[in-house]
């Protein structure tokens, strides 16, 4: 077995409709987990303003296979930069509603700095690199969401 | 043949979520004029700063070379998390 291969078993992606249970993830990531004394969790919600306009719900659209192959590469990539253990990434698809999770990222680590960073870099590289399209909804009607500079600023940053 | 997919705000523009050409053309470049010759609404959404291009579900710039059997995608800077 390569390498790579290895490095892939200690990721877990998923691209998913239904919700997500935080407990359940993190029970993932720790049972059986006597190395790590890390875990560092991200949860993105929907939030109820964006941009001065009132959303009413998110749409979120994707490239199946593509995205869940960039995912995997993204956290890859974070395990290589900072040898964290086992990478969880949960990413929903489909119309979700206001405070409704949207993405859940889940890093276990020996040390927690590396569990931060590797959590931050997976969001920034997610947010600039995965094909998802969010398309909002809002009492003017529907319209998709452009790219942020800003976005695409903390990806650069780790380069 | 190539088989071409289109997402998001570019499939809805476009009315087309996908479509097979038999001929290949060299570059992912060269396809994205192949396919600006449609109309000035293709010409506006291929261009390179509009439309993300992906060959074989990998990101790649204009210079990628095509081959026959390939899945060339175009859509919108991604929008996720």
């Amino acid at each position: 077995m390569s390498d790579n291969t290895n490095a892939s078993l200690l990721n877990t992606i998923s691209v998913q409709a239904d919700d997500f249970d935080q407990q359940t993830q993190y029970r993932l990531l720790t049972e059986n987990n006597e190395q790590d004394g890390a875990v560092v969790i991200f949860v993105g919600l929907v939030r109820d303003r964006n941009e001065g306009r009132q959303v009413i719900s998110l749409t979120l659209e994707h490239y199946p296979g593509m995205t869940e192959k960039s995912l995997n590469d993204i956290a890859n990539q974070a395990r290589e930069k900072w040898g964290v253990g086992q990478i969880r990434i949960t990413h929903r698809i489909g119309t979700l509603a206001l405070g409704e999770q949207i993405v859940y990222v889940g890093v276990a680590a020996k040390h927690r700095k590396a569990a931060f960073h590797a959590a931050e870099f997976v969001m920034d590289f997610l947010k600039t690199r995965a094909p998802f399209w969010k398309k909002e909804r809002t009492v003017d009607g529907e319209h998709w969401i452009e790219a942020k500079d800003s976005d695409q600023a903390a990806a650069d940053k780790w380069s | 043949m190539i088989n071409i997919l289109f997402f998001a705000q570019l499939r809805e523009v476009l009315s087309c979520s996908n479509l097979q050409i038999d001929s290949v053309p060299r570059t992912v470049g060269e396809l994205r004029l192949l396919l600006s010759e449609k109309s000035e609404l293709w010409a506006e959404w291929l261009s390179s700063d509009k439309a993300l291009s992906a060959v074989n579900q990998t990101m790649v710039d204009d210079s990628k070379e095509l081959k026959s059997g390939d899945d060339i995608a175009f859509f919108p800077p991604v929008t996720g998390g």
